[in-house]
Order: structure tokens, then sequence, then C-alpha cells
């Protein structure tokens, strides 16, 4: 754990929806090879700087950002940068698991097609490498031609982690992963996450505190758009350094 | 929303029965349910009757005719003293001038519906909606005209050019079969369009979210999962436009010159909705039957059409 690298660092990023300063002067750096979380009530802008982190904001109308961000060194502002590599380098799972209406293999698929890889072997491995990756290719290598949508919650959400994974990125969002799913499954995308965390710098969200000290190295927290401090998970869990830390983990408020 | 159990307003009062029937209320439920079931049976008496009715009065003919006889006879001469009512030509101008005319339709209509759907802003979107609702609404009719003042005369400065030296070929003023085509292809475009893009609109947004966060372009995503998803919806809006272009008479025969013909693009050409229109009012006796024929002919046309598309919207639900 020493020596670690920076992936991403995000230096005073404010964030507009039209009025609303949803982030305000946010700061911190994104370790490689580690997790990260981010915690906070609803509406405290941990969603939004994840989405930040792959420019999905773009995609709202009237949203306005101030700011750096760089990944391994590289402004994800800057207008030379393409937006498509940089989602293809930065992954991002979602709250729903979301598989399209296709087959399993065609999901896994996706990504490598869109990004040029036509060759039926060379995508019979990443789909193989994917699945295995996340932990489901023993459950579904028998039905890879049946639909996804077949799947249960958890198998989906461990598929669209493994859709993530196929476009082999650096860095993996993940917008409360577990939330939408039950005890067992979220389990099983935490001690995936573990695995995950030695070949991929991780970002979380969670509104689950128990999830952040459990699965993460560093843990962030954010109220009203300000994010209040971040730390090693143990250090903002057992000696918060600001009151309303402490007043949020330990249920005064949230 | 905690409630004191205190507060004798809203504390129950314990005198609320559960037993004895509210006869008013029973008899206006009972009421509304056959009302409802009335309004039903309506739908399938009108489809029942049409079937049976056509039925009825188109298959005699089939009989004393012949049903190869006018299935795949090509010589249509009903008021002659040997009269012929081969009606090939016209099922094959149908099937031809209906396949092209959605050839040419959906993926206009298709691309207009993403366009309106995905790609323009709320202010572009809403002029061009309602152009698009606006034609659905104008009168086949008008359509017809359009096309015999603009389409004909364009078609017939083409003909012109190209069988100057053709001796063989019957000049058509440029009533002919592309002109129906276009005339037909324009007319299902509000169909198209309409029924593609409410379909595309309910695909959830996630499966955009997801491709883009994958890497894909923004046309990357509506090509490979948009489209895709919504090919329910869309096949629907298809179906809908070719039950359109094969029923349309009135702006057909305005442009098609309604000649029984071989149907090559620039011949005139006589359609079967057309066939009827044009010979009703005058029709007698074997005559008017199978031109009730002909009318049951396009009815099973489009049945089949109907049970194909049931068939592959039922496969496509199942796979998933």
């Amino acid at each position: 754990m020493e020596q670690q690298t920076v992936k991403c660092e995000v230096k005073n990023l404010n964030l507009w929806y039209g009025d609303n300063h949803a982030l305000k002067d946010v700061s911190m750096d994104i370790y490689d090879k580690s997790i990260t979380a981010f915690i906070g009530p609803s509406g405290c802008g941990k969603s939004t700087f994840l989405k930040t982190l792959n420019r999905m904001n773009d995609l709202v109308p009237n949203v306005k950002i101030e700011g750096t961000v760089l990944l391994d060194g590289e402004d994800i502002f800057s207008p030379k940068c393409d937006p498509t590599m940089l989602r293809k380098k930065v992954g991002m799972v979602f709250q729903q698991p979301n598989p399209f209406p296709m087959s399993i293999y065609d999901n896994i698929a996706y990504g490598p097609r869109i990004h040029g890889i036509k060759k039926k072997a060379q995508l019979d491995e990443i789909v193989e490498t994917s699945l295995k990756g996340a932990a489901i290719f023993d459950e579904v290598k028998d039905r890879l031609k049946k639909s996804a949508l077949g799947l249960s919650g958890g198998q989906q959400q461990r598929l669209c982690i493994a859709r993530a994974l196929a476009v082999q990125p650096e860095l993996l969002l993940m917008d409360e992963p577990t939330s939408a799913l039950d005890p067992i499954s979220t389990m099983k995308i935490e001690e995936l996450m573990e695995e995950l965390k030695k070949n991929y710098a991780i970002a979380i969200v969670t509104h689950n505190m128990q999830q952040a000290a459990r699965v993460a190295d560093r843990t962030a927290f954010f109220l009203v758009g300000e994010m209040v401090e971040i730390g090693d998970t143990e250090t903002i869990f057992a000696r918060p350094a600001d009151k309303r830390t402490e007043d949020y983990i330990t249920g005064r408020f949230g | 929303m905690k409630v004191k159990s205190s507060n004798p307003a809203v504390a129950p009062s314990g005198k609320t029965t559960i037993l004895g029937v509210n006869q008013s209320r029973k008899a206006i439920e009972r009421t509304a349910t056959i009302i409802f079931f009335v309004c039903g049976i309506v739908a399938i008496l009108a489809v029942a009757a049409i079937t049976i009715y056509l039925i009825a009065s188109g298959a005699p003919a089939l009989g004393k005719v012949g049903i190869l006889d006018i299935l795949f006879g090509t010589v249509w001469s009903p008021t002659a003293d040997d009269p012929s009512f081969g009606i090939a030509y016209l099922i094959l101008a149908s099937i031809f001038g209906t396949a092209l005319a959605i050839c040419i339709g959906v993926p206009i209509g298709l691309l207009a519906a993403v366009f309106l759907a995905e790609i323009a802003n709320t202010k572009v979107a809403n002029i061009v909606r309602p152009c698009v609702e606006l034609l659905a609404g104008i009168p086949s009719v008008v359509y017809g005209l359009l096309g015999a003042i603009i389409l004909c005369p364009l078609m017939y400065d083409i003909e012109a050019a190209i069988f100057a030296n053709d001796p063989n070929h019957q000049m058509t003023g440029g009533k002919n079969l592309i002109s129906a085509i276009l005339v037909l292809a324009i007319m299902i475009l509000p169909t198209v369009i309409n029924v593609s893009e409410s379909s595309l609109r309910a695909v959830p947004q996630n499966y955009r979210a997801s491709s883009l966060a994958l890497g894909a372009s923004k046309i990357q995503t509506i090509f490979k999962v948009t489209i895709p998803a919504a090919k329910s919806g869309i096949l629907t809006g298809v179906v809908l436009g070719i039950g359109r272009a094969l029923g349309e008479a009135m702006a057909v025969v305005m442009v098609c010159g309604n000649v029984a013909n071989v149907p090559f693009p620039f011949n005139s050409v006589r359609f079967l909705t057309t066939g009827i229109v044009s010979e009703m009012s005058y029709s007698s006796g074997l005559h008017r039957e199978v031109l009730f024929t002909i009318g049951l002919v396009l009815f099973v046309f489009i049945m089949i059409i109907n049970v194909l598309v049931n068939v592959v919207l039922k496969k496509g639900v199942e796979k998933e």
C-alpha cells in the first residue's frame, strides 16, 4: 500500500446544473489499484461527481463544469479529449443492472465490437476473460447465446461489470452497484471488487456506509456539493476530522 | 408521517361496518361492465361482418370463372363479348407497388423518427413533428392531386426521353408505376415516423447511457442499441405502412394510369384497389362479383401480413 500511484487527479472541480451549484470546489486524488468510496446523504453530489469522471454529465442539458480532472496526467476536459476514448478507459457500472436486450455474448462483445474488434476468435476470448473476471463465467457458460434479460438481478449486475471490463478500462466507476440487489448478490459483488482492485482503480458511490467500511481503501464524504473530507477508510470511520463527517457516520443525519 | 393516536379527528370510530351491500353502487358497477363488454363486441362484430360478407360475395365468382383463371389470368376485359377476369397483373402491381413504396418510405421514415427522437433539439423537433402530423391528416385525394400535377409531368419528361425511339412503348403521360410508388412512399411516411418515434422514445434511457459509457458514439448507440431495442415497435409501424399502401386507392388512381398492365416502372398499371374503385359504379352481374373477389384477395393479403407480423413479434418476445 506504500508508494501509491495517482490514477486520477481532481483539482477545484465545480459543476452547475443551471443555477444549482452541485459540486463545490472538489479536489481529490484517486489511486490506482485501490478502491475509493464516496459516501454522503442523497443529493450531496457524489453521483454527479462520479459521472463527471467519464464525462457522462456532458449529456445533461445546461450543465457547466469548471476545474480540471487529470487522468494519467491528461486533462479530460481538454478540447482534444475524445469522450469515447475517455469512456473506454474509464468504465462505468450503473445502479440498476442494465444489460442490453441481446444475448449474454453480444452484451459482452458490444464494447469490443464498437471499438473495432471483428475477429470471432478474439471476441470469444474477450467474452470468456471478461465473464471470468466478473466471476460469472461458470454460471452462464452454457447459455451465452441466451438473452441476458433472463438472468437474475445479481447475475445481470455482474454481467454489466463483465461488459465494462471487456473494453479494458483502467478506472472503473460504480454508481451504487449493489443498491438494487439482495444481500448475497451484494456480497458476491463486494468480493469481486476486492479481486478487481488488484488490476484496476475503482471509485464507488454507495449509500451503504458498512459497504464503504468493508470494501474501500479510502473514503470521501460529500455534503451538499462539498467534499467535506477524504482519507483512509479506517481514519474516516474511527477518527473523522470534521464534525459533519462524524455526525453522518454516527447516524445523526442522512 | 407519524399520526398521533390521541387525536380524536383521525382515530377510528369503530362504527364502520363491512357487512351490508351498497345496492346502487353495485348496479353502477354492473352496468359499466356491460357497456364495456358491448363496446368490445362491436369491434369483433365489425371484423366478423366484413369477413363473412366479403367471402359470401367474393367467393362465388371464384367458382364461376375458375380460381386459377382469376388469380393467374393476365387479361382483364370484363365487358368484352367473351369476358376475361384475370387479375394477375393487378395483384403483381399491388405487391410491387407496396413493396417498393415500403423500401423507399421505411428508411426515410425511420431515419426521420431517429432524428426526432434522438438527435433534434426540442425547438427543431417542435417544428418538424407538427408537419409530420399534418402530413398524416392530409386527405389521400390531395396526395393524388399533387402527384398528378407535380410528379406526373416530371415522369412524362423522363419517359419521353427514355422511350423517344421505342415504337413499342405506349406513352402514359407520366401516369405509371413509379409515380404511384412515390406517392405511396410519401403517404406511409407519417405512419412510419409516428409509430417508430414513439417506440424509440420508449427505449429505456439506461440502454443509451450504458452504450455511451462503453465508449460508443451517439450514432453507434442509435444503430446498435436503440433501434434494435425498438424493433418490434418499428416493425408495427412498417406493417401499418404496408396496410396503408396496399389499401390506398384514391391517391393512386390519379397517378397510376389505371390500365391492367405488366407492372414495369414506366407502364401504366392497375392496382387491386384502383380496379375496384374505377369499375364499381358501372359493373353488374359476374363483373360486379369479380370486383368483390378482388376485395376478398386484398383482404386476404392484409390478413396474411397481420398474421406474419404477429408470429414475428411473438418470436421476438420469446427470445427475450
